[in-house]
């Protein structure tokens, strides 16, 4: 299941398959031409900020950060799983939680179906336990595949318990937040969701816990003003937006000028709302770092 | 009367036509007793229908309308010897928040709400009662302090939400929510918060996390303003009053849903027809709320307000064997029998699902 989920990659253009005769093309009469020059489908990806073309196996090599440009494209919480902890260890909890549709909310039910088939996952985010260059973690990974990252239900009960889990077994948290914001469907419901996972890193963290949240593009709203912020220490990847309203509603409300890079992880940097901005590629080795700081060895 | 809803223009054009009807009676000197009568009972029927059947939509209006009362309107209604006081001291005063010391029946608490402006100068300098990071951070200020002084804190929400800006965002608008419902959470002191107009998203949530919340009867709830689900769902800002019936946000709904525990009824037609009964209402529910939680030491009232919160959420919960990365076995999961999971009763659940893995667990975790 998973490793079809690696294959569907809809976000980046593909260089298809193309006859190069002009006569239009019909599979009975020309079966064979050119089956050569065929490439097949997802060998090549195209970075959508500056549009270089990479080969798929350089692009994944490359952590999908895009060599010219420097872009970091969006990964499922799967891949970041994958990249960030040590091979093979990692477990998951609570992964039989799935959303309802407790307010009756029109097309909701239609759109969660089409989102676990088009995603592969129940929900947007993964959580579990596993080790991070041999530091064993609560994780939290969201994934913004799945309806936006936004937060209802599913995603604010399984950060919770990811927390207090953290909590009972006196572990570090880390958690990757991408999100939407709140999820509208569930209204009042996933609004109060913020309150839940503040309150438990309230506690968590009043008890000692280490809290590392990781903002990933894009962070907005509910998740951005709930317990992306919340961190003990806060990284974000380069250019990742964040922040509570979004460019387009800002400027439809208030008919502000903003910066270009408005909401990007530079600008919350030099704004003082970020500890610091880390490429893909050292984000484990900091997080391991930073955990290593924390074992409780102290004292002169 | 003043600040008529469209909705209650039927009752408005009756009442114009009884009064017609006896002024001219009165001039030409002609008995219509019989027939100004049967239109004051005509009257009442409509009255009756008309307020018992308050749509979601038209909840939205009332709560709404510029005449409705505010945080500083009912202030000296409820309680005496309001002193506001100001400032984040961090950057500035934001009077999209209001705050200060106040006496209810003679007992200090510590009163805090948002405050919209009651003409378009006051509506600007306030922000139309959105507020800045630096709004919520004197939030935190006051109820730290309240906390210190073992000052119980009441809340009254009203807002469309926190102020979608550039300004507001370079302050770090997400921070300053979410901490404060982070030290919300914390607060060893009784808070009671009431939704007075419009409880609008995150901006509202981040001054009610309370051990009780209420609505005014006609207030409204809820994590998008209808207006925003309505360009959201159908590109249409103007089907706000459609998706204001899909969301669930009047205070019956969030009864419903235990979102809020208690509703404060409100005079006939709405809060704005008499501030003064409305905020009778009010005080009562607030003494009866506040009597309740005097009787809770410190950690019993940050445990209550933990698991007011942490109780809401509705899910299923499928019985999965996890072991990541093996499909199969996730496959077989959603065939597995299916338990409806609605939060609250799932602490038995949750500690089993921990001790699972607290066996599993390798002994060198790390002390935090």
């Amino acid at each position: 299941m998973f490793r079809d989920l690696f294959q569907k990659k809809k976000k980046y253009a593909t260089i298809p398959s193309q006859r190069w005769s002009n006569e239009p093309a019909s599979d009975d009469e020309q079966p064979q031409e050119r089956p050569k020059r065929e490439i097949p489908e997802g060998l090549m990806n195209k970075c959508s900020k500056c549009g270089t073309i990479h080969y798929s196996k350089e692009l994944e090599k490359n952590l999908k950060v895009c060599s010219n440009c420097g872009y970091h494209m969006r990964l499922n919480a799967i891949e970041r799983i994958v990249m960030t902890v040590d091979e093979g260890k990692f477990t998951e909890m609570d992964a039989g939680l799935e959303s309802i549709d407790p307010l009756n909310f029109p097309g909701y039910a239609q759109k969660l179906e089409q989102q676990k088939m088009n995603s592969g996952l129940r929900d947007a985010v993964i959580t579990g336990q596993g080790e991070i260059d041999g530091h064993p973690v609560m994780l939290a990974v969201m994934s913004f595949d799945f309806f936006s990252g936004s937060m209802g239900s599913v995603v604010g009960e399984k950060i919770t318990r990811a927390i207090e889990a953290a909590d009972e077994r006196g572990l570090p948290l880390i958690m990757f937040s991408t999100s939407g914001g709140a999820r509208m469907q569930e209204s009042i419901i996933s609004l109060m969701q913020m309150a839940k996972t503040s309150a438990a890193l309230a506690r968590y963290q009043e008890n000692g816990g280490l809290y590392i949240s990781v903002i990933t593009d894009p962070t907005m709203g509910g998740v951005s003003a709930s317990f992306a912020m919340l961190g003990d220490i806060i990284i974000a990847e380069p250019g990742a937006l964040f922040g509570f309203a979004g460019r387009i509603v800002i400027e439809q409300t208030i008919r502000q000028k903003l910066p270009d890079n408005f909401q990007t992880a530079e600008f919350n940097l030099e704004h003082g709302q970020l500890d610091m901005v880390t490429h893909r590629k050292d984000m484990k080795s900091m997080l391991g770092d930073l955990l290593d700081y924390h074992t409780g060895k102290g004292g002169f | 009367m003043a600040g008529e809803m469209p909705f209650e223009m039927p009752l408005v054009e009756l009442r114009k036509k009884i009064d017609e009807l006896k002024q001219f009676s009165q001039d030409k000197e002609i008995d219509f007793t019989d027939e100004i009568n049967r239109l004051e009972e005509r009257y009442r029927q409509m009255e009756g229908e008309i307020y018992t059947n308050i749509s979601a939509a038209q909840k939205m209006h009332l709560a709404r309308n510029q005449q409705r009362p505010t945080t500083l309107d009912l202030i000296p209604l409820i309680f005496t010897d309001f002193i506001e006081l100001h400032g984040d001291r961090m950057f500035g005063d934001d009077l999209a928040i209001v705050g200060g010391l106040a006496r209810l029946e003679g007992k200090p608490v510590t009163i805090i709400g948002h405050q919209r402006g009651k003409d378009t100068k006051d509506n600007i300098a306030r922000f139309f009662g959105s507020p800045h990071p630096e709004g919520f951070r004197k939030s935190i200020r006051l109820m730290k302090q309240a906390e210190k002084f073992g000052r119980p804190i009441v809340t009254f929400i009203d807002t469309k939400g926190a102020y979608p800006g550039n300004t507001a965002e370079e302050r770090g608008q997400s921070e300053a929510i979410a901490r404060s419902l982070w030290e919300m959470a914390k607060l060893r002191v009784p808070v009671v918060c009431v939704v007075i107009g419009e409880g609008g998203s995150g901006g509202a949530l981040a001054i009610a996390v309370g051990n009780r919340v209420l609505m005014l009867e006609h207030a409204i709830y809820s994590a998008i303003s209808p207006n925003g689900a309505a360009s959201i769902l159908w590109k249409d800002a103007s089907k706000a009053d459609q998706a204001a019936e899909a969301m669930k946000i009047t205070a019956e709904d969030l009864l419903g849903m235990e979102i809020i525990e208690g509703i404060v009824p409100e005079p006939q037609g709405g809060a704005h027809k008499d501030y003064e009964e409305t905020a009778a209402a009010i005080k009562q529910e607030l003494l009866h709320h506040l009597q309740e939680l005097a009787g809770m030491d410190a950690e019993a009232l940050v445990l209550d307000r933990y698991n007011k919160f942490r109780k809401i959420g509705e899910f299923v919960e499928k019985q999965i064997s996890t072991s990541f990365g093996t499909p199969d076995q996730q496959e077989q999961g959603t065939e597995a029998t299916e338990q409806v999971a609605v939060a609250d009763e799932d602490s038995e659940h949750l500690s089993s699902v921990t001790n699972a893995f607290h066996n599993s667990d390798s002994t060198d975790a790390l002390p935090h």
